[in-house]
Protein backbone atom coordinates (compact mmCIF):
# COMPACT_ATOMS: atom_id res chain seq x y z
CA UNK A 1 0.00 0.00 0.00
CA UNK A 2 2.77 2.36 1.03
CA UNK A 3 4.75 1.48 -2.10
CA UNK A 4 1.75 2.04 -4.31
CA UNK A 5 1.27 5.53 -2.84
CA UNK A 6 4.88 6.45 -3.57
CA UNK A 7 4.59 5.27 -7.14
CA UNK A 8 1.47 7.35 -7.64
CA UNK A 9 3.01 10.60 -6.27
CA UNK A 10 3.83 13.04 -9.06
CA UNK A 11 7.29 14.65 -9.61
CA UNK A 12 6.24 17.94 -7.95
CA UNK A 13 4.96 16.21 -4.85
CA UNK A 14 8.13 14.10 -4.68
CA UNK A 15 10.29 17.19 -5.03
CA UNK A 16 8.40 18.98 -2.28
CA UNK A 17 8.69 15.95 -0.01
CA UNK A 18 12.44 15.86 -0.62
CA UNK A 19 12.73 19.63 -0.22
CA UNK A 20 11.07 19.75 3.18
CA UNK A 21 12.67 16.64 4.64
CA UNK A 22 15.69 17.35 6.90
CA UNK A 23 19.22 16.72 5.68
CA UNK A 24 20.52 13.72 7.49
CA UNK A 25 24.00 13.00 6.22
CA UNK A 26 25.27 16.38 4.96
CA UNK A 27 27.63 18.44 7.12
CA UNK A 28 26.67 22.02 8.03
CA UNK A 29 29.97 23.10 6.48
CA UNK A 30 29.02 21.53 3.16
CA UNK A 31 25.67 23.31 3.24
CA UNK A 32 27.39 26.61 4.06
CA UNK A 33 29.82 26.19 1.16
CA UNK A 34 27.00 25.35 -1.25
CA UNK A 35 24.99 28.37 -0.11
CA UNK A 36 28.01 30.67 -0.36
CA UNK A 37 28.88 29.47 -3.85
CA UNK A 38 25.23 29.67 -4.89
CA UNK A 39 25.01 33.21 -3.56
CA UNK A 40 28.11 34.26 -5.48
CA UNK A 41 26.82 32.71 -8.68
CA UNK A 42 23.31 34.09 -8.42
CA UNK A 43 24.22 37.58 -7.24
CA UNK A 44 27.12 37.78 -9.67
CA UNK A 45 24.90 36.59 -12.49
CA UNK A 46 22.22 39.08 -11.55
CA UNK A 47 24.65 41.96 -11.47
CA UNK A 48 26.35 40.77 -14.64
CA UNK A 49 23.09 40.73 -16.56
CA UNK A 50 22.20 44.12 -15.11
CA UNK A 51 25.48 45.50 -16.43
CA UNK A 52 25.22 43.68 -19.75
CA UNK A 53 21.88 45.37 -20.40
CA UNK A 54 23.35 48.72 -19.41
CA UNK A 55 25.58 49.30 -22.43
CA UNK A 56 25.33 51.19 -25.70
CA UNK A 57 25.74 48.00 -27.80
CA UNK A 58 22.81 46.46 -25.92
CA UNK A 59 20.58 49.53 -26.38
CA UNK A 60 21.29 49.61 -30.10
CA UNK A 61 20.33 45.98 -30.62
CA UNK A 62 16.79 47.34 -30.91
CA UNK A 63 16.29 49.05 -34.26
CA UNK A 64 13.93 51.51 -32.53
CA UNK A 65 16.97 52.94 -30.78
CA UNK A 66 19.57 52.31 -33.45
CA UNK A 67 17.74 53.99 -36.33
CA UNK A 68 16.26 56.95 -34.47
CA UNK A 69 17.80 58.31 -31.30
CA UNK A 70 21.19 56.67 -31.73
CA UNK A 71 21.70 58.13 -35.21
CA UNK A 72 20.85 61.59 -33.88
CA UNK A 73 23.14 61.15 -30.89
CA UNK A 74 26.09 60.24 -33.14
CA UNK A 75 26.36 63.86 -34.29
CA UNK A 76 26.63 65.27 -30.79
CA UNK A 77 29.42 66.09 -28.40
CA UNK A 78 28.50 63.25 -26.04
CA UNK A 79 29.24 60.72 -28.78
CA UNK A 80 32.48 62.07 -30.17
CA UNK A 81 34.59 64.99 -29.06
CA UNK A 82 38.07 66.41 -28.63
CA UNK A 83 39.17 64.25 -25.69
CA UNK A 84 37.28 61.04 -26.46
CA UNK A 85 35.51 61.00 -23.08
CA UNK A 86 31.98 59.84 -23.79
CA UNK A 87 28.57 59.60 -22.23
CA UNK A 88 26.73 56.67 -23.77
CA UNK A 89 23.00 55.80 -23.47
CA UNK A 90 22.91 54.47 -19.87
CA UNK A 91 25.14 57.27 -18.55
CA UNK A 92 22.26 59.70 -19.11
CA UNK A 93 19.23 57.44 -18.98
CA UNK A 94 19.97 55.01 -16.13
CA UNK A 95 20.79 56.25 -12.61
CA UNK A 96 24.14 55.21 -11.16
CA UNK A 97 22.91 54.76 -7.61
CA UNK A 98 21.82 51.15 -6.99
CA UNK A 99 18.30 51.65 -5.69
CA UNK A 100 17.34 54.20 -8.31
CA UNK A 101 18.95 52.05 -10.95
CA UNK A 102 16.82 49.05 -9.92
CA UNK A 103 13.66 51.13 -10.12
CA UNK A 104 14.63 52.38 -13.59
CA UNK A 105 15.39 48.82 -14.68
CA UNK A 106 11.94 47.69 -13.53
CA UNK A 107 10.39 50.67 -15.33
CA UNK A 108 12.06 49.35 -18.47
CA UNK A 109 9.56 46.49 -18.52
CA UNK A 110 7.15 49.06 -19.96
CA UNK A 111 9.65 49.61 -22.76
CA UNK A 112 9.76 45.85 -23.38
CA UNK A 113 5.96 45.81 -23.60
CA UNK A 114 5.98 48.56 -26.23
CA UNK A 115 8.80 46.82 -28.06
CA UNK A 116 6.52 43.78 -28.30
CA UNK A 117 3.54 45.93 -29.32
CA UNK A 118 5.66 47.71 -31.95
CA UNK A 119 4.56 51.14 -30.72
CA UNK A 120 7.57 52.96 -32.20
CA UNK A 121 8.91 50.44 -34.69
CA UNK A 122 9.06 52.78 -37.70
CA UNK A 123 10.61 56.27 -37.93
CA UNK A 124 7.12 57.64 -38.62
CA UNK A 125 5.69 56.03 -35.50
CA UNK A 126 8.72 57.13 -33.49
CA UNK A 127 8.30 60.74 -34.59
CA UNK A 128 4.60 60.59 -33.81
CA UNK A 129 5.51 59.66 -30.23
CA UNK A 130 8.58 61.89 -29.97
CA UNK A 131 6.85 64.61 -27.97
CA UNK A 132 5.45 62.13 -25.45
CA UNK A 133 8.84 60.40 -25.11
CA UNK A 134 10.70 63.68 -24.72
CA UNK A 135 8.26 64.98 -22.11
CA UNK A 136 8.67 61.81 -20.07
CA UNK A 137 12.47 62.13 -20.05
CA UNK A 138 12.32 65.89 -19.40
CA UNK A 139 10.03 65.30 -16.44
CA UNK A 140 12.33 62.63 -14.99
CA UNK A 141 15.36 64.91 -15.33
CA UNK A 142 13.58 67.98 -13.99
CA UNK A 143 12.19 66.22 -10.90
CA UNK A 144 15.52 64.58 -10.04
CA UNK A 145 17.49 67.82 -10.52
CA UNK A 146 19.17 66.34 -13.63
CA UNK A 147 20.83 63.71 -11.47
CA UNK A 148 22.33 61.76 -14.36
CA UNK A 149 23.83 64.92 -15.92
CA UNK A 150 25.41 65.75 -12.62
CA UNK A 151 27.27 62.46 -12.43
CA UNK A 152 29.73 64.41 -14.60
CA UNK A 153 28.59 68.05 -14.73
CA UNK A 154 28.59 69.55 -11.25
CA UNK A 155 27.97 73.22 -10.55
CA UNK A 156 30.39 73.01 -7.60
CA UNK A 157 33.32 72.15 -9.82
CA UNK A 158 32.59 74.38 -12.79
CA UNK A 159 35.38 76.83 -13.52
CA UNK A 160 33.35 79.83 -14.67
CA UNK A 161 36.52 81.67 -15.66
CA UNK A 162 37.31 78.97 -18.20
CA UNK A 163 33.86 79.13 -19.76
CA UNK A 164 32.80 81.24 -22.71
CA UNK A 165 31.65 84.63 -21.29
CA UNK A 166 28.04 83.99 -22.26
CA UNK A 167 27.99 80.49 -20.76
CA UNK A 168 29.73 81.67 -17.60
CA UNK A 169 27.12 84.37 -16.97
CA UNK A 170 24.13 82.14 -17.64
CA UNK A 171 25.46 79.21 -15.56
CA UNK A 172 25.96 81.45 -12.54
CA UNK A 173 22.48 82.90 -12.94
CA UNK A 174 21.08 79.37 -13.23
CA UNK A 175 22.87 78.33 -10.05
CA UNK A 176 21.45 81.22 -8.02
CA UNK A 177 17.96 80.70 -9.44
CA UNK A 178 18.02 76.98 -8.59
CA UNK A 179 17.65 75.90 -12.19
CA UNK A 180 18.60 72.46 -13.37
CA UNK A 181 20.48 71.34 -16.50
CA UNK A 182 17.44 70.23 -18.51
CA UNK A 183 15.76 73.64 -18.07
CA UNK A 184 18.03 74.97 -20.82
CA UNK A 185 19.82 71.98 -22.34
CA UNK A 186 17.03 70.14 -24.11
CA UNK A 187 17.78 68.28 -27.31
CA UNK A 188 21.54 68.19 -26.75
CA UNK A 189 21.70 64.53 -27.74
CA UNK A 190 18.55 63.90 -29.78
CA UNK A 191 16.28 65.67 -32.23
CA UNK A 192 13.74 67.88 -30.49
CA UNK A 193 10.00 67.39 -30.88
CA UNK A 194 8.19 70.25 -32.66
CA UNK A 195 7.84 73.44 -30.61
CA UNK A 196 10.18 72.15 -27.92
CA UNK A 197 10.23 75.31 -25.75
CA UNK A 198 6.44 75.48 -25.56
CA UNK A 199 6.22 71.74 -24.92
CA UNK A 200 8.75 72.01 -22.10
CA UNK A 201 6.72 74.81 -20.50
CA UNK A 202 3.61 72.65 -20.84
CA UNK A 203 5.43 69.75 -19.16
CA UNK A 204 6.40 72.06 -16.27
CA UNK A 205 2.85 73.29 -15.87
CA UNK A 206 1.49 69.75 -15.58
CA UNK A 207 4.43 68.26 -13.69
CA UNK A 208 2.33 67.16 -10.70
CA UNK A 209 -0.63 65.88 -12.69
CA UNK A 210 0.32 62.20 -12.86
CA UNK A 211 -1.30 58.88 -12.11
CA UNK A 212 -0.63 56.61 -9.10
CA UNK A 213 2.00 54.51 -10.90
CA UNK A 214 4.09 57.55 -11.83
CA UNK A 215 3.61 58.84 -8.29
CA UNK A 216 5.04 55.58 -6.94
CA UNK A 217 7.95 55.78 -9.40
CA UNK A 218 8.59 59.39 -8.36
CA UNK A 219 8.73 58.29 -4.71
CA UNK A 220 11.10 55.41 -5.41
CA UNK A 221 13.30 57.55 -7.67
CA UNK A 222 13.58 60.21 -4.99
CA UNK A 223 11.98 62.71 -7.38
CA UNK A 224 11.13 66.05 -5.82
CA UNK A 225 8.03 67.09 -7.75
CA UNK A 226 7.06 69.79 -5.26
CA UNK A 227 10.43 71.50 -5.65
CA UNK A 228 10.24 71.26 -9.44
CA UNK A 229 6.75 72.73 -9.30
CA UNK A 230 7.86 75.56 -7.01
CA UNK A 231 10.91 76.43 -9.13
CA UNK A 232 8.78 77.71 -12.00
CA UNK B 1 55.69 90.52 -110.38
CA UNK B 2 58.78 91.30 -108.31
CA UNK B 3 56.82 93.39 -105.83
CA UNK B 4 54.29 90.56 -105.38
CA UNK B 5 56.98 87.99 -104.57
CA UNK B 6 58.57 90.51 -102.17
CA UNK B 7 55.21 90.91 -100.44
CA UNK B 8 54.85 87.14 -100.17
CA UNK B 9 58.36 86.87 -98.72
CA UNK B 10 57.64 89.57 -96.16
CA UNK B 11 54.34 87.91 -95.21
CA UNK B 12 56.08 84.56 -94.81
CA UNK B 13 58.79 86.12 -92.67
CA UNK B 14 56.19 87.76 -90.45
CA UNK B 15 54.24 84.51 -90.11
CA UNK B 16 57.40 82.64 -89.06
CA UNK B 17 58.30 85.38 -86.62
CA UNK B 18 54.78 85.34 -85.12
CA UNK B 19 54.76 81.57 -84.88
CA UNK B 20 58.04 81.78 -82.99
CA UNK B 21 56.77 84.57 -80.75
CA UNK B 22 53.35 83.22 -79.78
CA UNK B 23 54.28 80.23 -77.63
CA UNK B 24 56.81 82.34 -75.79
CA UNK B 25 54.19 84.96 -74.97
CA UNK B 26 51.74 82.28 -73.72
CA UNK B 27 54.44 80.87 -71.46
CA UNK B 28 55.11 84.31 -70.00
CA UNK B 29 51.44 84.78 -69.19
CA UNK B 30 51.07 81.40 -67.45
CA UNK B 31 54.10 82.25 -65.33
CA UNK B 32 52.51 85.56 -64.29
CA UNK B 33 49.19 84.02 -63.13
CA UNK B 34 49.58 82.41 -59.72
CA UNK B 35 46.81 79.86 -59.26
CA UNK B 36 45.38 79.03 -55.81
CA UNK B 37 46.28 75.44 -56.54
CA UNK B 38 50.04 75.49 -56.26
CA UNK B 39 50.63 71.86 -57.12
CA UNK B 40 50.18 70.18 -60.51
CA UNK B 41 46.72 68.72 -61.08
CA UNK B 42 47.85 65.15 -60.59
CA UNK B 43 49.26 65.78 -57.12
CA UNK B 44 47.21 66.01 -53.99
CA UNK B 45 48.01 68.83 -51.59
CA UNK B 46 48.17 68.36 -47.82
CA UNK B 47 44.96 69.56 -46.17
CA UNK B 48 45.17 73.05 -44.65
CA UNK B 49 45.36 73.41 -40.86
CA UNK B 50 41.98 73.33 -39.17
CA UNK B 51 41.07 76.80 -37.99
CA UNK B 52 39.14 76.82 -34.75
CA UNK B 53 36.27 79.18 -34.17
CA UNK B 54 37.20 82.47 -32.50
CA UNK B 55 35.01 83.44 -29.57
CA UNK B 56 35.93 87.03 -28.69
CA UNK B 57 34.23 88.62 -25.68
CA UNK B 58 33.09 91.75 -27.48
CA UNK B 59 31.98 90.21 -30.76
CA UNK B 60 33.26 91.06 -34.23
CA UNK B 61 33.27 94.34 -36.11
CA UNK B 62 31.36 94.50 -39.37
CA UNK B 63 33.55 94.82 -42.44
CA UNK B 64 30.93 96.85 -44.32
CA UNK B 65 27.53 98.38 -43.64
CA UNK B 66 25.27 95.64 -45.00
CA UNK B 67 27.28 92.74 -43.61
CA UNK B 68 25.18 90.31 -41.57
CA UNK B 69 26.78 90.39 -38.09
CA UNK B 70 28.98 87.39 -37.31
CA UNK B 71 28.18 84.95 -34.51
CA UNK B 72 30.56 85.44 -31.54
CA UNK B 73 29.67 82.18 -29.79
CA UNK B 74 29.56 78.47 -30.54
CA UNK B 75 26.49 77.25 -32.40
CA UNK B 76 27.51 73.63 -32.81
CA UNK B 77 24.54 71.37 -32.16
CA UNK B 78 21.94 74.15 -32.33
CA UNK B 79 18.84 72.72 -33.94
CA UNK B 80 17.36 74.90 -36.65
CA UNK B 81 14.71 72.91 -38.47
CA UNK B 82 11.07 73.18 -39.41
CA UNK B 83 10.26 72.08 -35.84
CA UNK B 84 12.53 74.35 -33.82
CA UNK B 85 14.86 77.31 -34.16
CA UNK B 86 17.41 77.34 -31.38
CA UNK B 87 18.68 80.84 -32.27
CA UNK B 88 15.23 82.31 -31.75
CA UNK B 89 15.09 81.16 -28.13
CA UNK B 90 17.51 84.00 -27.30
CA UNK B 91 17.47 86.40 -30.26
CA UNK B 92 13.71 86.80 -30.68
CA UNK B 93 11.79 89.48 -28.80
CA UNK B 94 10.85 89.39 -25.93
CA UNK B 95 13.10 86.45 -24.94
CA UNK B 96 16.21 88.43 -25.83
CA UNK B 97 15.62 90.91 -23.00
CA UNK B 98 15.86 88.11 -20.40
CA UNK B 99 19.27 86.91 -21.52
CA UNK B 100 20.63 90.20 -22.83
CA UNK B 101 21.09 88.93 -26.38
CA UNK B 102 20.82 91.25 -29.41
CA UNK B 103 17.39 91.13 -31.03
CA UNK B 104 17.25 90.15 -34.69
CA UNK B 105 16.73 93.09 -37.03
CA UNK B 106 13.19 94.42 -37.47
CA UNK B 107 13.56 93.72 -41.20
CA UNK B 108 13.53 90.03 -40.30
CA UNK B 109 9.92 90.25 -39.14
CA UNK B 110 8.71 91.44 -42.55
CA UNK B 111 7.75 88.88 -45.15
CA UNK B 112 8.21 89.03 -48.89
CA UNK B 113 4.93 90.93 -49.39
CA UNK B 114 5.92 93.54 -46.81
CA UNK B 115 3.54 92.23 -44.15
CA UNK B 116 4.79 92.69 -40.57
CA UNK B 117 4.79 89.46 -38.58
CA UNK B 118 5.12 88.56 -34.91
CA UNK B 119 7.59 85.76 -35.63
CA UNK B 120 10.70 85.69 -37.76
CA UNK B 121 9.75 85.64 -41.45
CA UNK B 122 10.11 82.39 -43.36
CA UNK B 123 12.52 84.08 -45.76
CA UNK B 124 14.83 84.87 -42.82
CA UNK B 125 14.32 81.64 -40.92
CA UNK B 126 17.63 79.89 -41.54
CA UNK B 127 20.00 82.18 -39.65
CA UNK B 128 23.22 80.56 -40.80
CA UNK B 129 22.54 81.25 -44.44
CA UNK B 130 23.86 84.75 -43.70
CA UNK B 131 25.17 84.83 -40.13
CA UNK B 132 28.18 82.62 -39.61
CA UNK B 133 30.58 81.82 -36.79
CA UNK B 134 33.97 83.38 -37.42
CA UNK B 135 37.43 81.87 -37.31
CA UNK B 136 40.62 83.90 -37.45
CA UNK B 137 41.23 82.77 -41.04
CA UNK B 138 43.51 84.78 -43.28
CA UNK B 139 42.18 85.66 -46.76
CA UNK B 140 43.21 83.11 -49.39
CA UNK B 141 44.11 85.94 -51.78
CA UNK B 142 45.41 89.22 -50.40
CA UNK B 143 43.20 92.14 -51.41
CA UNK B 144 42.77 95.83 -50.82
CA UNK B 145 39.06 95.85 -50.01
CA UNK B 146 37.75 99.04 -48.46
CA UNK B 147 34.16 99.54 -47.45
CA UNK B 148 32.20 102.54 -48.75
CA UNK B 149 32.84 104.61 -45.63
CA UNK B 150 36.59 104.03 -45.73
CA UNK B 151 36.77 104.64 -49.48
CA UNK B 152 35.17 108.08 -49.25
Amino acid sequence: MQDNEQVRAGPIRRFLRWFFSPAKTVAWGAIAIVFFAGGVIFWGGFNWSLEATNTEPFCTTCHEMKENVFVEYRNTVHYSNRTGVRASCPDCHVPKEWGHKMVRKIQASNELLHKALGTIDTPEKFNAHRLELAKSVWRAMKTTDSRECRNCHKFDFMDYAAQEPRASKIHQTALTQGKTCIDCHQGIAHRLPPKAKESYAEMLATIDQVGPVQRAIDFLQGADVAKAKAAQ
Amino acid sequence: MRSRSLLAAVALAMAVALAGLLPGEAQDKSAAVKPLRELPLAEEAAPPDITRQSVPAGGFERAYRQQPPLIPHKVEGYQVSVDNNACMSCHDWPGNTKVGAPKISETHYVDRQGVRLDKVAGTRYFCQQCHVPQADAKPLVSNVFQNATQAK
